[in-house]
């Protein structure tokens, strides 16, 4: 026989022989279930929770759907893994640029930081920096700024109040930054064909946080403060945010940010040196050559890898669970237990997951090939 | 490891998917034919299931698979015990993993119908309690507007939890903790204001604080929490056993029947039920398909159930529980098995 035809015929068995398998899971699974009286299906997400949820990104009570729970826990997912991911990536970069410091003191300094986080479970750590966050002052005993409080039950702070007329400066802010992106991009084309700098970062704070200051003051401060104040038991009114969010997000993002150090350290060390040594030699100082010559040759090292350890922290995240975190996972755990449809949850967890990691990965390959090497 | 509950529920949902479909023997002949009895018990609760000095596990609803074992097997240490979270009871007991779970779990009608379970009966009629700081200057739940709770997650307590402040009008923060050793913990540092659980579970929490009278029992039990043995749904003969085991320790309690009396009594007296149930009368083992001198073995093994309850949580316990809703019917409690005949 010839070797393409075996070829095929070798895959299409192949492929028979995973599609048969998971038939037989499918119908196996259908008949265990039907055998042990328990009903399938994703019906159960309209049914009412009756639980309650601390961290709600959207709106939410005991009398909404299991389905609405699972949102609620996706966004809590989501949230701290954003901050985690912003977090890990400046705590990576600063890391992995200081590890190559001549100064030998700071070079250590981040050794000991890497070597120590990266080898340590991150249960652990996350576990460690809950218990430090409950060593805080009792809600009672605050450590008060302003209107900023601090405790062991998290941090509260004024929350705004949008009232009306208060659209006005969210359209103000849009038109900054807008005008922002069109002013950098007009000072580069400048620069490009002069020579010539233009103050951009000035410009652009001036926009994006001047135009809707002014835009207040005009329209006679439509937002309010919701400043919080001591009840019987608990701070009342304002924004809290929780020392279990505060605890995960500090585990994840130092925990990853010392994997990332590493793949930063390593993409810049796998730049010629000759590039630093020609930089040099043009007069461009050394912060100017880590920004415009190191750093975008580096990247097309560090991002692949980068890809990896963002998709790993917010899968991570699901660790969430032991601190009491209500993630995905925590409050998919309750509805298990509630509605007795392990399958299902779980299902949903993986699909869930699957997506998360699946849109930074489309984003990151994207990011990716803008920043490939061009060939000229 | 806690955090990987939901992991093993992955793996109980997996063995539920990949589990054989051949047909499906007896569970009495399967555990007969093992030799030994698998128990889902709790991972540790003071009192009710516990490990000793001596590395074994003991406790209220420990002592209750013995006697279940005792009754089958003849033996009351012919038992695996399987350790199993408020999550991980019930997937495993429907994929087989167990032949009967007795984790202090509330009796509802979700987890008898829909969940293919059949509880047996109950072995201790609790309620929802919270226990706060005597500082905090609290007397009732029902004072509690605005106030952190830590909870036990996956469990009826946040149910009832959510169903008493939203009837009572009140605002809280829950906090949910997997285990209820760092729920407690959490609540130690003060994390949250009260704690909520059973009656039964708050007793053994609060007797293992450092200054146990720092803290108080609010006087409101916020729901009906029946605990109790199951097992599968489909398989009434060992439903049954199960449930004859238990009512056996009641009656034992009823007709004075001890550890220390029971083989005397065996051997025949002139009171009919305790003949019958010892089996020098009738053929009441025959029916449940198991030996004549079950019930004897049953509580040789740990006593009758006043026996147990004094043992493990009464007055002279740690724990301290009066009997209450416990005691025998005719003492002015519930507890009310069905005649032996």
């Amino acid at each position: 026989m010839g070797g393409p035809s075996r070829g095929v015929i070798l895959q299409l068995l192949l492929v028979l022989a995973v599609a048969l398998f998971f038939a037989f899971v499918v119908a196996n699974t259908k008949a265990n279930l039907e055998r042990a009286g328990l009903s399938a299906g994703y019906g159960f997400l309209w049914d009412t929770s009756a639980f309650d949820i601390n961290q709600r990104l959207i709106s939410y009570d005991s009398t909404n759907t299991y389905g609405r729970a699972f949102i609620v826990g996706g966004l809590n997912t989501v949230l701290v893994a954003s901050m985690g991911v912003i977090a890990a990536t400046i705590i990576g970069f600063l890391a992995g640029i200081l590890r190559l410091s001549p100064n030998f003191l700071i070079s250590r300094i981040v050794t000991v930081y890497v070597e120590f986080t990266r080898n340590v479970p991150l249960l652990l750590q996350i576990i460690f920096w809950w218990v430090i966050l409950l060593a805080l002052p009792r809600v009672r005993d605050s450590i008060q700024v302003g209107a900023f409080y601090l405790n062991n039950r998290g941090v509260r702070m004024p929350a705004p109040v949008f009232e009306q007329g208060s659209v006005v400066l969210l359209i103000g802010l849009v038109v900054g930054v807008v005008a922002t992106i069109l002013v950098a991009r007009w000072a580069r084309a400048r620069q490009d064909a002069t020579g010539h700098k233009f103050p951009v970062g000035w410009t652009g704070l001036g926009l994006v946080v001047g135009l809707p200051l002014v835009l207040f003051l005009i329209t006679g401060r439509p937002i309010g403060l919701d400043l919080p104040e001591m009840g019987r038991f608990n701070l009342q009114g304002g924004f809290n945010i929780t020392p279990e969010l505060v605890a995960l997000w500090l585990a994840l993002s130092t925990y990853t940010g010392s994997f990332i150090s590493e793949i930063v350290r390593g993409g810049i060390l796998s730049v010629n040196k000759g590039q630093t040594e020609a930089a040099g030699a043009l007069g461009l100082p050394s912060g100017l050559t880590l920004r415009k010559v190191i750093l975008p040759q580096a990247m097309r090292a560090i991002v692949p890898p980068l890809t990896s350890q963002y998709l790993n922290l917010t899968k991570n995240s699901s660790l969430a669970v032991a601190i009491g975190y209500q993630d995905l996972v925590s409050i998919g755990d309750t509805i298990l237990n509630q509605s007795g449809q392990a399958l299902e949850v779980i299902s949903i967890y993986m699909v869930t997951y699957l997506s998360l990691s699946l849109l930074t990965s489309t984003f990151m390959n994207w990011y990716n090939g803008r920043i490939a090497l061009v060939e000229r | 490891m806690r955090t990987t509950n939901w992991a093993k529920g992955a793996v109980m949902a997996l063995a539920i998917a990949m589990a054989g479909v051949s047909a499906h023997a007896g569970t009495l002949e399967d555990v007969q034919s093992a030799g030994v009895l698998k128990c889902g018990i709790n991972t540790g609760l003071a009192g009710f299931a516990y490990t000793d000095d001596m590395g074994t596990w003991t406790g209220f609803d420990v002592a209750y698979c013995r006697a279940v074992a005792a009754a089958v097997l003849g033996d009351p240490d012919a038992i695996e015990f399987v350790v199993l979270t408020g999550k991980t009871r019930f997937p495993a007991l429907q994929a087989g993993e167990i032949d009967v779970l007795a984790r202090n779990t509330t009796w509802t009608l979700s987890r008898d119908v829909d969940l293919g379970l059949t509880f047996v009966g109950v072995n201790y009629y609790d309620g929802q309690g919270f226990i706060g700081r005597k500082a905090l200057g609290v007397m009732s739940a029902t004072e509690l507007d605005g106030a952190s709770v830590c909870i036990q997650t996956g469990t009826t307590t946040e149910l009832n939890l959510a169903d008493f402040f939203r009837t009572n009008n009140m605002e809280y923060e829950p906090v949910p903790i997997e285990t209820n050793a760092e729920a407690r913990a959490a609540y130690e540092a003060d994390r949250c204001d009260v704690y909520t659980t059973d009656a039964s579970g708050l007793a053994a929490t609060k007797a293992t604080f450092d200054d146990p009278d720092a803290h108080i029992v609010y006087p409101e039990v916020i729901s009906k929490e029946p605990l109790g043995p199951l097992v599968r749904h489909g398989d009434d003969q060992w439903a049954d056993i199960a449930r004859w085991v238990l009512n056996a320790l009641i009656i034992a309690e009823e007709l004075g029947v001890t550890q220390g009396n029971v083989e005397r009594l065996a051997g025949g007296t002139d009171h009919p039920e305790i003949n019958r149930m010892l089996g020098s009368e009738g053929s009441y083992g025959e029916m449940l398909g198991l030996a004549s001198d079950w019930a004897v073995h049953a509580i040789k093994a740990e006593g009758n159930y006043a026996e147990i309850f004094d043992r493990y949580i009464g007055p002279d316990t740690r724990l301290g529980l009066q009997r209450g809703l416990n005691a025998l019917y005719k003492d002015g409690g519930i507890l009310y098995a069905p005649p032996f005949r």
